[in-house]
Formats: structure tokens, sequence, C-alpha cells
């Protein structure tokens, strides 16, 4: 169970949102809405635990996430920055990604998930030669091979086809079947069936 | 653990694939220490003299600006939140990341100093106490650096910005590296020195990558 | 939410007025103070036997001295206790001290440096304590460019607390090891404990214009904290109105 009550969130001089909340519960969707520069990013961020909220509350599990042992474990964030190293191939990104979330993968896993997100024979080129989308889609294999409960991406599917955000959104719809949580923003329309879905929608 | 191993790998793995990041630093160090000589004229006694300072001053500086390599490129496209975010405590994947930044930075230094020290006249005795003093103390400013590097992460003139906090705080293990060559040479025995300097390190092993931790996350914010 | 807000601007905002009924007070004992200061410095001191009438300049660099690492110390303090705590005011405090620390250094270095060219006939010695005095201008310098280069109030904050922090640790060690390096170098060594006994009135005045320096530099970091304060706040209603009613 993932609880957020009463976030405010100041950068520099503006006051970006206040006074957000929600309570996400397995298999929970939650849209993060709004204009560019109302605080989607900033408000992800912070349920990640990399920005202090100005005030309010978030909860994993009941317990605040700058106290929780296992909080870290249960998530995986991707933001809108790739996270991926230009000079190391598709595989050596994704199993070194992994390695640093906490859990390793073998190389027929990385081949497999690489695979599976339309990359099949580029896996060891160096990502450097690769396009945006196919560089975003090394980042998004990462999510093939997750087991964690708790995704919060931040513009997942910006740069992608049609193709790879169909295959996207049906991971999305299996990690919700399996009871896991999803938080993101899109600017593109998605729709994705689960068990509950909630909105916020920030104003600038 | 093996997270540690994953951040210790990718760093090498990388420092490889650019190989020219570690040749660039080096030659900067070789360059830096021979301009003095130009300077200051070729007398043997003086050269001698001031050689280990020299060669000191010029791994000091090849190893602040080799700092920026240390966060930034992760800082950039976004690794070095996925490391604040990984169930390993961000101090040890600190003092991870410095370990390869030593390793890749300035070993490489230490090897060449040698070669730099006979430049300078510098006995064979005295050659011995400079690679123990640096192998003791870069140690030191790759972790005392790493706080300076977190703390400038995405400044504008974040590299000046830099030096002006990082350089004043490498004067201890300045005046112990450098003076180790010297008590040494002058008949004193350079163990006080050295052992100074492993204190110094100890020191840092312990403090800097909490600090350094924090600041990333200040960072990062 | 405005309930919220409201206390927790509250502390800057009495602060602010405090702070504003503090400054006179604090401004004219410190003019007193160092009008008395200065008079027993050039008139009531005896001329000293062995430095003449030169030697009346450490009444302004002893205080000086003093004062620039003493605020270090009050700064670090405060750069703490807004780590621990997350106060602003605190960090507000440190911004506001740190000019005057390195104001404070650069007269103890300047007079040192003209009361060394009679004493010792040389503009600049590596003695240590100049030396220390040196470095911890410079730390002075990367508290002040650090906070500089931050655009963001918070995180200029938070960062050069830590610096300050990092700072305050290292000046024992500094100095420890710039008076290793100087008996080491025996070259430029001067004895400051071998100077004569000084005069009760040298002591006095001395006295004098350290608590002058003190009353000074709460003067002054007040009125710039003011100044933080205001500017950090200009968005609320309390400090428009007072921004509105200056123009």
């Amino acid at each position: 169970m993932f609880e957020a009550s009463r976030l405010e969130c100041v950068r520099g001089d503006s006051r970006l949102f206040s006074d957000v909340g929600f309570l996400l519960e397995p298999g929970g969707l939650l849209h993060v809405k709004g204009p560019n520069g109302s605080g989607k990013s900033s408000l992800l961020r912070m349920l990640c635990g990399l920005i202090l909220p100005e005030s309010g509350e978030i909860k994993w599990n009941n317990v605040n996430i700058r106290h929780s042992e296992d909080y870290n474990q249960s998530l995986t964030y991707l933001g809108h920055l790739n996270g991926i190293k230009d000079e190391l191939s598709g595989i050596e990104n994704l199993r070194i990604n992994c390695g640093l979330a906490g859990f390793d993968i073998s190389e027929e896993q990385a081949y497999d998930a690489l695979e599976r997100m339309g990359l099949e024979g580029r896996e060891h080129l160096p990502v450097s030669v690769l396009s945006q989308g196919q560089r975003r889609r090394v980042m998004l294999a990462r999510l093939l091979v997750a087991r964690t409960p708790l995704w919060i991406l931040d513009e997942p599917i910006v740069a992608l086809d049609t193709d790879a955000i169909g295959m996207i959104r049906s991971l999305f719809e299996l990690h919700l079947d399996e009871g896991g949580m999803l938080i993101l923003t899109t600017h593109q329309e998605m729709e994705i069936a689960a068990k509950t879905i909630q909105e916020v929608r920030l104003n600038s | 653990m093996k997270i540690l191993a994953w951040v210790v790998k990718r760093d090498l793995l990388l420092a490889m694939r650019r190989k020219s990041d570690v040749l660039t630093t080096l030659f900067f160090f070789v360059i830096m220490a021979s301009l003095f000589p130009l300077g200051v004229g070729p007398e043997p006694q003086l050269l001698k003299q001031m050689g280990p300072g020299v060669v000191w001053v010029a791994a000091l500086l090849a190893s602040m600006l080799s700092l920026g390599r240390l966060f930034s490129a992760d800082y950039a496209d976004g690794t070095l939140e996925q490391m604040l975010l990984c169930p390993e405590s961000l101090a040890l994947i600190v003092l991870a990341k410095a370990a390869v930044h030593w390793i890749t930075a300035e070993l490489p230094l230490v090897a060449f100093a040698p070669l730099l020290g006979l430049q300078f006249g510098l006995s064979e005795q005295a050659l011995w106490v400079l690679i123990a003093s640096l192998l003791i103390g870069t140690p030191v400013l790759s972790l005392v650096g790493s706080i300076g590097a977190s703390l400038t992460l995405g400044l504008r003139g974040g590299g000046v910005l830099v030096s002006l906090l990082v350089l004043p705080l490498y004067i201890p293990t300045l005046i112990f590296g450098a003076g180790a060559v010297d008590a040494s040479t002058s008949g004193l025995g350079a163990q006080g020195h050295l052992s100074i300097l492993g204190a110094l390190l100890v020191l840092s092993l312990l403090a800097t990558p909490k600090a350094a931790a924090a600041a990333l996350r200040i960072s990062l914010e | 939410m405005s309930k919220v807000n409201l206390y927790k601007f509250s502390a800057p905002a009495t602060f602010y007025g405090l702070a504003g009924q503090m400054i006179p007070g604090f401004a004219i004992l410190s003019a007193i103070l160092f009008a008395a200061g200065l008079y027993i410095s050039f008139f009531v001191a005896p001329t000293d036997a062995q430095q003449g009438e030169a030697y009346r300049i450490i009444f302004i660099h002893v205080p000086a001295a003093w004062m620039s690492m003493f605020i270090y110390v009050v700064m670090a303090v405060y750069s703490g206790i807004g780590l621990a705590f997350n106060t602003r005011l605190s960090a507000m405090m440190a911004q506001a001290l740190a000019p005057t620390g390195a104001l404070f250094c650069f007269i103890a270095l300047f007079t040192g440096s003209f009361w060394g060219k009679p004493m010792w006939g040389a503009w600049w010695v590596w003695d240590a304590r100049l030396t220390s005095q040196l470095i911890l201008f410079f730390l002075y310098i990367g508290f002040i460019s650090l906070q500089a280069a931050i655009e963001d109030p918070k995180r200029a904050d938070r960062a050069g607390a830590l610096i300050a922090l990092v700072g305050v640790i290292n000046v024992p060690i500094i100095y420890f090891s710039v008076k290793w390096w100087n008996t080491l170098h025996q070259g430029a060594s001067i004895s400051f404990s071998k100077a004569p006994t000084m005069a009760h009135t040298m002591l006095a005045g001395m006295l004098v214009m350290a608590v002058a320096c003190w009353t000074y530099t709460i003067a002054i970091a007040l009125y710039r904290v003011r100044l933080i304060i205001l500017e950090r706040e200009r968005h609320t209603t309390w400090a428009s109105e007072i921004l509105g009613g200056a123009k």
C-alpha cells in the first residue's frame, strides 16, 4: 500500500503544488496529469524520496519512506533521463542497471528482454549508435525483468513508436494484473486497464 | 555487496572504454611537472630540492582536474539518481566510486612519478619514499575530492569552484606527502610523515563517504 | 493550508522585527567601543620598547584574527543546527556571517603584513599562523562562492552548511600540519610567545577593540540577515508589505 498525504513542493521561489494526496492499493494505477512545469516530475521524484516534501508525508506499507527498510527494494523509478551509458552495449547497460537496482540477471535473461523490446540483433552495439526510441527501449527493458511491486515512471513512452507503446501497455496491464502498482505521467493518451484508476491533476 | 561490485565493475568498464580520459590526466601531470625546470632554471641542486613538492603539487592538480569524472557523467544521464534509489547505502557507493577514481586517475600518476622524480634528480631512496607517500596520500585526494565534486554537480563553473573548495582541504596531504620525501633526504626518516598520511587516510575513509553522500542528496534534490 | 504556512514563515518574520530592534543598540555600542579602543590604542598605551610605534597595529590585527576564527566556528555551529533541524534561519545566519568573517580574515592578513614589514623586513613570511590565516581565508572564499553559485536557496543553504562543517573539521588538521611544516622548515619562524609581557593598558586596548569587533559583527550580521530574510520571503504578504512601504 502506497500512501501520500498533503504533499507540498516548493522549488526556488514558487510553490509548485500543495495538498496533493492519494492512496494506492495493489493493482492500482495513478495517472499524474498537468501542463508543463506544473511539477509532475517533481512529484514523482518526491514520491521516490529524491526530494524532501516541504510538508506532508509519504508512506510505504504504513511506514514513512524516510524510515522504511524495504522501500528502495520495492521501487523501480525510471525518470525522463535514460540512465544508460553511450559507451556500453544494450546488454551491458541492462545488466548493470539491474545490478545497481539490487537484482542480478543472466546474460540470457538480458538477451531475452532486449529481444522482446524489439532490439534483436542490436544487443551488442554501443548504445551511442541507437536511435532515441531504441535507447528508451533499452531503459524500459528493465521493467521486463524487474520484480518490484511499485513502478514510478516519468514519461515512459516518449519517443516510442506505436508497436512499442502497445507492447508497453500490455506490460503495464500484466504488472497491474499481478497486483503491482503503477504511477506514471504521459503526454500521449494511453488507455490502461486496471482494477482502480486514479488521477492527480496538477495546475501551474 | 553485490551492488558495490557492480558499481566497481561498471566504472572500470567505462574507464576502459574511455581510455583517453585516463591518458589526459596522466599527460597533464607529466607536462605540469616538466614546466617547473623551464620556469626556474636547470640548476640541479635547486631541482633536487623542489622535486618532491613539484611532483606532489602536480599530482594534486591532476587529481583535482579529474574529479569531474567522478559523478558528473552519471549525474547528466540519470544514473546517479538510480544509485540514490538503490538498496545499498549511498556512502558505500561513494566509497566504491572513489576507489575506482583512484585506480583510474591516480594510480597511473603514482606509476609515472618515479620518472618525473628522475628528471628532478631525486635519489633512489627518495624515489621509493615518493612512491610510498603517493600511494598512501592520493586516495585521500580522491576521497576528499568526492565531497567537492558532489557539492558542485550541475553548477555553472563547477570545475573552477571545485578547486576553490577542495584545494585548501588538500593542504595537509600535500604537506605530509612532500614532507615525507624531504625528511628522508635530509636524514630524518620518513616514518613520521608516512604514518600521519596513513592517519589522514583512515580519517578520510571513515568520514568523507558519508559527507559526500549527504552532498549528493543535497545536489540531486 | 494557510495556517501551516503562517506558522512556518513566522520564525523569520518575527526575527526580522526582533533583529531590527537589536541593530541600533549594537551599532551604537560598537561605535563607542571602537572610539574608546582606538583612543587607548593610540594615546594611552605606551610606546613599545623594542617595536616602537609600529606595534600599535596589533590593536586591530589581533582582534581581527580572533574574530575571523571565531566567526567561522559560529558559522559551522549555525550550519550544523540548520542541517540537523532543517531550520532556515540558521542557514541564513551562516550566510550573513560569512562576508564579515572573510573581511576580518583579510584585515588580519593585511595588517599582519604591514606589521611584518618593519618587524621582519618582509611583507610576507610563511609563518605558521599567517599561513593558517591565509588558508582560513580560502575556506571563507570557498563557502561564499559555493553559495553564490547555487541558485536554489534551499540547496545553497544545505550545500553551504555542509562545506562549512567539512571546513571546521579540517581547520585543526590544517593548523596542525602547517605548524609541523613550519617547524620542519625553520627559516622564517618567529616566536610570538617570547614577546615581552604586555602592559596592562595594551591588554585593555586590545580587549576593548575585540569587544568592539564583536558588537560590530553582531550588528552587521543582523543587518545582513534582515536583507536575506526579506529577499527570501519577498513573495509573502508581510514581506511585500514592508517592501511596498519602503518604496
